[in-house]
């Protein structure tokens, strides 16, 4: 079928669309991409009175403040654990819920739930489970072992690390499970017959397959994992152990002592290195992902 | 033979585990509201080890251990009656939570609503940018974002101030910072990410008969995208629903006065206050976003199913 010719028209629905999207784009403008562009400016001059041009100087001074290194280096840490953790374990969940068990879409609601529980009318549970007369100690206890004081140890990325991925397996396991679904079945029908094991078949068909949802789920997690900040606030509060301090902390601390260029900088450069990643990731699954897609 | 066996057993193999796994998922939100029931004499007895600073001959009353329990000894309702009742303090803050959360979530909606009309309907060069934009834009985390929304929040009040409020009384609407959270929420590009991708899915073939039977655009929009992208409608209503629920960072930054702050963030403190009510406020805090999902669970699921995939 040939689309409608008439010029007059597609006039008509082009002005309609940018109009549609007017009210969108100056709200974005006004607070998100102008704003920003204010606070790279602020990232290069020495303070907002003077106004002198600086250079990178800001950024020097930001990776010789240990307060902002040690933010970081949290916040990468815990990032660098829990967001394959999320993708390997949600992407099991959707596995196992693909073979023939009973009760799946009971299965899948229980999985899915924490995500519509909001973090803080749980968060006294987790601190009982991980209190240091807690549960988790009991437990271990019994067993023999000694109890550590979880909030309170550098074992405290654990507890943030369950709650992170308690609240978003569910989510990466719907994508995996509508990703699983999409997977061609003569392909896997064609590999079965020619003598393909289950192992076989997962990881040199499915996974290939697969490949635009496991980055997006890593994007998502990462993006994600940044919020985790709300579950160490509810647990700690303002001041927590020297292991949980996040990169929000940071910020939260620079903005009560309004130190608009050390702020600045620093989010400046975490927007450049999320972009890089991003970047990193959408290259390599267009690498990786290439011969499957049409 | 020997294949369906070793099938059949990996299959009871993924059951007994899913099970285990279901437990683990469910096991928070259930003490939640099992804990909720108990009297606040049972939960001094089983957590009081958790929050008091007590003297030591103080603490032979209560355990030295903390004690999780599915079962309340005694059912009942004093927790509820307590804090819908006695303490009005907690239901302000959930009123706080709701005066944010609602309308940044039905502004949010109805600004994307026809900002991803405008992407799905036509496309083009300048429209892709824009929507790349938008995209990185919703991966930005709020340790980025922030910062502009806290600059401009600023400049919006002091302006406002110099010109009608000169002598600095200003009034409580802008004072209270409720808006500094509510403008940039309405305008965050999540769900034009998900609806436009909702909305790509809808066949060229239907707009081309409703403008040949005279449909307008505007029709076009409410009579045919609207009806066939409800799942997706109703997904993003929830997931931007659940996400300003539970905001910490926004408020934390943007509002100073905490008697403005939402339940999401006054429940922190109750590590001070009082703890035999923690459980049910938890509960009450759960219950709009667990309707929601019992209501609209398979909705849910079909809307995450469009997010997947940055591309197309």
């Amino acid at each position: 079928m040939k689309r409608s010719k008439d010029p007059c028209g597609r006039r008509r629905v082009r002005i309609a669309s940018n109009l549609c999207i007017l009210p969108s784009l100056l709200g974005v403008l006004i607070f998100f991409l102008i704003p920003f562009g204010i606070v790279v400016y602020y990232s290069m001059i020495n303070n907002p009175n003077t106004k002198q041009f600086v250079g990178l100087s800001n950024y020097i001074k930001l990776f010789s403040n240990n307060a902002f290194l040690a933010a970081a280096k949290n916040t990468g840490l815990f990032s660098a654990v829990s967001v394959p953790l999320a993708l390997v374990l949600s992407l099991a969940l959707a596995v196992m819920l693909e073979r023939n068990i009973p009760g799946k879409s009971a299965f899948r609601t229980f999985f899915l739930s924490p995500l519509m529980v909001p973090t803080a009318s749980v968060v006294l549970v987790w601190q009982v489970l991980f209190h240091n007369h807690g549960t988790i100690n009991q437990i271990i206890e019994h067993f023999g072992g000694h109890g550590v004081d979880w909030l309170k140890s550098s074992h405290g990325q654990i507890i943030l690390i369950c709650m992170f991925l308690w609240k978003n397996l569910g989510y990466n396991m719907i994508l995996f499970m509508a990703a699983l679904a999409g997977i061609p079945k003569d392909i896997l029908e064609v590999a079965e017959l020619e003598g393909a094991g289950r192992i076989y078949q997962f990881f040199h068909i499915k996974l290939r397959y697969l490949s635009p949802t496991i980055v997006f789920v890593l994007i998502l997690s990462m993006i994600n994992s940044f919020k985790i900040f709300r579950e160490v606030y509810l647990l700690t509060g303002d001041y927590p152990y020297d292991k949980l301090y996040m990169l929000q902390h940071f910020m939260n601390n620079t903005f009560a002592s309004l130190d608009y260029q050390k702020l600045s900088a620093a989010a400046v450069l975490f927007a450049a290195v999320m972009i890089v990643i991003i970047a990193v990731l959408l290259i390599s699954e267009n690498i990786f992902g290439k011969d499957v897609e049409n | 033979m020997t294949r369906l066996k070793r099938r059949r057993a990996g299959d009871a193999v993924c059951t007994v585990v899913a099970i285990l796994a279901a437990f683990l998922f469910l096991m928070p939100t259930v003490l939640t509201i099992a804990n909720s029931f108990m009297t606040s004499s049972e939960i001094a007895a089983n957590y009081g080890a958790m929050f008091s600073n007590m003297t030591d001959d103080k603490k032979v009353f209560i355990s030295e251990n903390v004690n999780l329990k599915f079962i309340p000894d005694k059912v009942t309702l004093d927790q509820y009656k307590a804090v819908l009742l006695k303490s009005p303090d907690y239901l302000m803050k959930f009123w706080n939570s709701v005066i944010l959360t609602v309308p940044i979530t039905f502004f949010q909606l109805l600004v994307a609503v026809f900002a991803s009309y405008g992407f799905a309907r036509s496309k083009g060069k300048i429209k892709a940018i824009i929507f790349f934009a938008y995209i990185i834009l919703m991966l930005m985390p709020y340790q980025v974002t922030l910062v502009p929304n806290f600059l401009v929040a600023e400049f919006i009040k002091t302006t406002i101030t110099n010109i009608f409020y000169p002598n600095g009384q200003i009034p409580n609407g802008l004072a209270n910072m409720r808006w500094a959270i509510i403008l940039p929420g309405i305008f965050s590009p999540f769900s034009i990410f998900l609806l436009t991708k909702a909305m790509k899915r809808i066949p060229v073939a239907y707009t081309e008969a409703a403008r040949l039977d005279g449909a307008g655009e505007l029709q076009i929009l409410f009579r045919i995208y609207l009806p066939l992208c409800r799942g997706a409608l109703v997904s993003v209503a929830m997931l931007v629903f659940i996400d300003f629920w539970n905001m910490v960072e926004q408020p934390l930054i943007l509002m100073k006065d905490a008697n403005y702050h939402p339940l999401s963030v006054f429940l922190s403190q109750i590590n001070t206050g009082d703890v035999g009510l923690a459980f049910a406020v938890g509960v009450v805090y759960m219950v709009p976003t667990i309707l929601m999902f019992l209501y609209g669970e398979d909705d849910l699921v079909e809307g995450i199913t469009y997010s997947g995939g940055i591309k197309g």
